[in-house]
């Protein structure tokens, strides 16, 4: 039944599926710009940034069509809300890794220097939870989306550890100081990508189980 | 004056249409029944005020209160019943050989005897509530109810219902027969209608429900499968049938 | 193209059928009225000179007296056709709403089936049952007795008619009245019969115009009479009675008046027809049927 809708609410899945890839590569392509000092990476990230924005806006035309035509109820009307609302988080990622792009830039300018931070792995782990939190959606799975709203408190000690360092680093080497503050930028930034994924997964959940578990309120209603 | 179901079954000869139907309607609020075609809706709506015995052949079983009177209770006479729970059709149907005054009257002129200033007041406050006074004023007596439009027919009928002062007013698919106006025009009187009737409304239209009613009860194969606020039955529905349905999942 | 050809050799026959369907109607139209027509006409042409005001307003003359006229007869009439109405009209009215209602059990078969059989008495036999039943027991000619015979005559036509009509008026009406708690008798007559209405008044007027004309019912029951009367429980003079009386003797200014006597009675039954026709359509609103 309802095959036109059906073949709306597909399209949309699939096209938010293909920005979240985008998103995906955006980060990726930041941290080994970060790793390796390659200037060509940071400007594939910035082109990369103009086609997320037009994704979003394509979803946005198409989930607000499906609203208007379709009249969606309960489940359906929930997975578009929670599309939409998706669809702002993976552009703010897009956004958060041209910053990480920006600081990363200002690094390469300056002499190298090692830093007490592992940048890398706070950013796999958050470009973990968005990928986690995008095959969630495609599986419809809260389980998993569950996973990711546990791993935030990783990436947030993370950003809390780099944080401390970076302030012991800039108290003794002087010197180091304007690579520091690109690095405490560059962990808050991750930090941030990590809280967008977290939102994703509160989506698919609310979606999935009609529980509102935003800002961790209601985790144990959406264990039930 | 709330509703009070419990344990409602009604048969159509040997078929049965309602099975143990318990739910509680309150008071000045709007509730609406959907359901898929068949489901028992309409029925369930003319037990509460038992105009679905009589149809030959039928008959209901259960508890049915009406503010603090067991409607089928010994004693009780149903024609008392319909004149506290007041009814409007699906289709329109004022009585073709009255004028649009006699139509709204006739609860009254039928009933007992009134002078001509009280029915003149009702009357006139009848139509001032179903929006239809301003259209109608300078015709009252000499057009019959059924030269007006459809929309126009229908809130004559809901004129004609209010007149009598029930204190429940149930509509069976009310706008399913109008345009689109005239149904928004219905969906606003019921608005308005609600701080003094407790009404009951059942319809096909998912989002008609979704519209106007507080609450709304799903019925399938003569069954209640949801009762709930109407937000909860079209955001977040407890039963998978219930889902189904207003998804249109299935017809 | 090769469609067109068939198309239009089709299309000409069909033309041809419909003219021919469409003349057919008329003239069977024109066969039926044309013996009504020739009716009246020859009433016209054999009885209109004897109408006159003293016509219709003296009773009948003597033998080779000439003058006198049909007065008594009209008013013999109204009188007796007014009782067999009040016989007739409630009682059919009555079975006919029964047989609406309750129309379902043995009782009703019955009483369909009863009305039936009295729509098929010949009028002479109903005059000599209610003769019968009436007169000899009375031991007088009346126009009670006259009327008694005519009403029963009423009975079949309206009842069935109004049955009819009942049947017709549409259930969400009635649901509508019981909607709005009123009981089902009061529903029946205040709402089905008054919808049914203009039906019911048809079916009246039929069974009217019928019993009007009717003389072979009168000959035992109001028998006739010379001379005004007004007094119910006497024999009577009716119109249809009169007629025949005076087609029956030998008498050529009597055979006059009887022309002029049926002109006068198809004209008075086509103006009480009308006349009620129009009083009960001045009472149905603009817009219903």
């Amino acid at each position: 039944m309802r095959t036109r809708f059906q073949q709306g609410l597909d399209e949309l899945k699939g096209k938010l599926l293909a920005m979240g890839g985008l998103v995906e590569h955006a980060v990726d392509l930041a941290v080994r710009a970060y790793r390796d000092r390659v200037p060509e990476l940071c400007e594939k990230v910035f082109e990369d940034e103009t086609l997320i924005n037009m994704a979003e806006r394509d979803i946005d035309h198409l989930a607000l069509d499906l609203l208007a035509m379709q009249q969606p109820m309960a489940v359906d009307l929930r997975f578009i809300l929670a599309v939409i609302k998706s669809n702002a988080d993976l552009e703010r990622v897009g956004d958060q890794a041209v910053n990480v792009v920006q600081r990363v830039m200002d690094l390469i300018a300056l002499p190298p220097a090692e830093m007490a931070a592992d940048i890398p792995e706070m950013a796999a782990i958050a470009a973990q939870m968005v990928r986690q939190a995008l095959e969630a959606f495609v599986s419809g799975n809260a389980e998993l989306a569950q996973q990711v709203l546990e791993t935030d408190d990783i990436v947030d000690r993370l950003n809390q550890e780099i944080f401390l360092a970076m302030d012991k680093t800039m108290r003794e080497s002087p010197a180091l100081i304007r690579q520091a503050l690109d690095t405490v930028i560059i962990a808050r930034n991750l930090e941030r990508i990590a809280d967008h994924a977290t939102n994703i997964a509160e989506d698919v959940i609310f979606w999935v189980r009609g529980a509102d578990v935003r800002h961790h309120s209601g985790l144990i209603e959406a264990q039930k | 004056m709330n509703i009070s179901v419990r344990e409602l079954n009604a048969w159509f000869g040997r078929t049965q249409a309602l099975y143990d139907i318990s739910m509680e309607i309150p008071a000045n609020q709007v509730t609406a029944i959907i359901g898929p075609s068949g489901c028992g809706k309409s029925t369930f709506v003319r037990c509460l005020n038992r105009m679905h015995e009589t149809l030959p052949g039928t008959r209901v079983e259960g508890y049915v209160e009406v503010g603090s009177i067991e409607i089928y209770g010994n004693g009780t006479s149903p024609v008392e019943v319909r004149r506290r729970v007041g009814m409007v059709f699906q289709k329109p149907n004022p009585f073709p050989a009255m004028s649009i005054y006699d139509n709204v009257a006739a609860g009254l002129k039928l009933n007992g005897s009134y002078s001509r200033r009280e029915l003149d007041q009702v009357v006139e406050h009848a139509l001032r509530m179903a929006a239809l006074w301003d259209e109608v004023k300078d015709q009252l007596k000499k057009q019959s109810g059924a030269s007006l439009s459809g929309g126009q027919q229908q809130r004559l009928c809901i004129a004609r219902a209010l007149a009598v002062q029930p204190e429940v007013l149930l509509m069976d698919e009310p706008a399913s027969a109008l345009d689109p106006i005239s149904t928004a025009k219905v969906e606003e009187l019921l608005f308005q209608l609600r701080s003094q009737y407790t009404i009951v409304i059942v319809t096909h239209n998912m989002q008609q429900a979704a519209r106007v009613a507080d609450s709304t009860g799903f019925f399938l194969l003569g069954k209640l499968i949801e009762y709930d606020k109407t937000e909860r039955i079209f955001t977040t529905p407890a039963d998978k049938r219930t889902e189904d349905y207003v998804t249109g999942r299935f017809g | 193209m090769l469609k067109s050809q068939p198309t239009r050799n089709v299309a000409w026959t069909r033309v041809l059928a419909d003219r021919a369907a469409t003349g057919a109607a008329w003239l069977a139209a024109l066969l039926v009225i044309s013996p009504l027509i020739a009716i009246f006409g020859y009433l016209v042409v054999r009885g209109a000179s004897a109408v006159n005001w003293a016509f219709l307003t003296h009773a009948p003359r003597p033998v080779g007296e000439a003058g006198g006229g049909i007065g008594n007869a009209i008013v013999g009439s109204a009188l007796i056709l007014g009782i067999s109405s009040l016989l007739g009209v409630p009682l059919g009215i009555g079975a006919g709403v029964y047989l609406a209602e309750y129309g379902r059990g043995r009782l009703a078969t019955l009483v369909r089936f009863t009305a039936d059989v009295l729509n098929g008495v010949p009028s002479i036999v109903m005059g000599i049952a209610v003769y019968a039943l009436v007169v000899l027991q009375q031991k007088h000619f009346s126009a009670f007795a006259g009327g008694i015979a005519l009403g029963i005559m009423m009975i079949p036509t309206i009842a069935r008619t109004t049955e009819e009509m009942l049947l017709m008026v549409p259930r969400p009406v009635r649901e509508a009245a019981l909607g709005l708690g009123v009981s089902e008798w009061r529903t029946v007559l205040s709402v089905s019969l008054r919808t049914a209405l203009p039906g019911v008044i048809t079916g009246v007027m039929l069974a009217f115009a019928r019993i009007a004309g009717e003389a072979a019912p009168l000959l035992f029951t109001a028998f006739g009479n010379q001379f005004w009367n007004l007094n119910v429980n006497q024999p009577t003079a009716a119109l249809p009675l009169q007629i025949y009386n005076y087609a029956l003797s030998p008498y050529d200014e009597w055979h006059q008046q009887a022309w002029a006597g049926a002109l006068v009675l198809i004209v008075l039954i086509v103006g009480t027809v009308c006349l009620v026709r129009l009083i009960a359509g001045r009472g149905v609103m603009k817009g219903t049927a």
